[in-house]
């Protein structure tokens, strides 16, 4: 159960990094009330936020990646619940395996 | 949409722990690899723990901890971290409507608990017209100490769990952001800029730059295209 000194510092360091960016984003646009056009880039922002990050794994899986991908959207728009959305899509990456 | 007046109560901060349970099991295979790889890189449960506790962002921990040492990198860790989780700075602002109305620890406190999967399903909410900031709050404490505990649970099991890389299982992540981006999305005039997103996001990934590049890339460029279409219009 130990705790040294310089593990704890990186961690606090780490802490400190991830607090200032999840209240820091925030704070800046109550700072400097953006113009119309940054407004609108945050409207956008989720969505393509979300996309940026499953595109190159999904590209770089391949097909079967991609396939499990179609198979967890379909379930979510067809059952509305995330845990059998999920598990659908990881079942199909699977078995897709055990196939191979 | 008219800005109704936004809340802040139990109600909707239960609501969000029952949503955050529904995406536990998903995050599980993750958390359990975080805590293995603490543990082989010689962290202390108490250690591995508190990290998790202070930092609670999986892909900032994992990639700091594929760099630890002896004597811990600090400066290293750091800086990953600071990398790695850029894109939670644009998030705290997209939740503004709901940030705005809020004061002192409320805000500040539940800012503390954002991630990926609890703005994801609060950004939804909101657009549907949710207007109970506690949801926010709700989810991300719940995520905190589901993360936290299976992390701990990965660093005590790490000798009885050996999970390949690339294992499917780990497709759990992925499959996660999909199923999120299911309500996030507001029809047609969404295409386009997600499209740019993507390949914006791919460009800078197969182009052999690391995270969070490729992810602020496809943000950014998507976000942009939106922005400049809807201002054409």
């Amino acid at each position: 159960m130990s705790l040294r000194p310089d593990v704890l510092l990186a961690i606090l360091g780490m802490a400190i990094a991830t607090y200032a960016l999840r209240a820091g984003g925030y704070a800046l646009l109550r700072a400097f009330r953006p113009g119309p056009f940054v407004q609108a880039m945050l409207h956008h922002m989720p969505g393509c936020i979300f996309v940026a990050f499953v595109a190159p794994p999904l590209l770089q899986g391949g097909v079967p990646h991609l396939i499990a991908a179609a198979v967890t959207v379909g379930a979510m728009l067809a059952l509305r619940s995330y845990l059998l959305a999920i598990a659908a899509g990881v079942g199909a990456l699977w078995a897709l395996a055990l196939a191979a | 949409m008219k800005p109704g007046p936004v809340v802040f109560t139990r109600v909707g901060a239960l609501r969000g722990a029952r949503l955050a349970v529904g995406l536990l099991p998903a995050m599980v295979p993750f958390a359990l690899v975080v805590g293995v790889v603490a543990d082989s890189k010689g962290l202390s449960f108490l250690e591995t723990v508190l990290m998790s506790a202070l930092v609670f962002a999986g892909t900032s921990q994992i990639v700091a901890l594929e760099l630890w040492r002896e004597p811990a990198p600090v400066l290293g860790a750091t800086l990953a971290a600071l990398v790695i989780n850029l894109r939670l700075a644009p998030m705290g602002a997209a939740l503004s409507p709901w940030l705005d109305r809020l004061r002192g620890i409320r805000l500040w406190g539940t800012l503390a608990t954002l991630v990926d999967n609890t703005f994801a399903v609060c950004i939804a909410d909101q657009r549907q017209g949710g207007r109970d900031a506690a949801l926010l709050l709700g989810m991300g404490v719940t995520m905190w100490a589901g993360w936290t505990l299976m992390t701990g649970v990965g660093h005590a099991a790490a000798g009885l769990i050996r999970l390949p890389p690339g294992h499917p299982v780990f497709f759990a992540g992925i499959a996660t952001i999909l199923a999120l981006m299911v309500p996030i999305w507001r029809g047609r005039g969404d295409a386009m800029p997600w499209v740019v997103a993507g390949i914006a996001a791919a460009a800078a990934h197969f182009a052999g730059l690391g995270p969070p590049w490729p992810v602020l890339a496809g943000a950014l460029c998507g976000a942009a295209a939106g922005a400049w279409r809807d201002g054409r219009r």
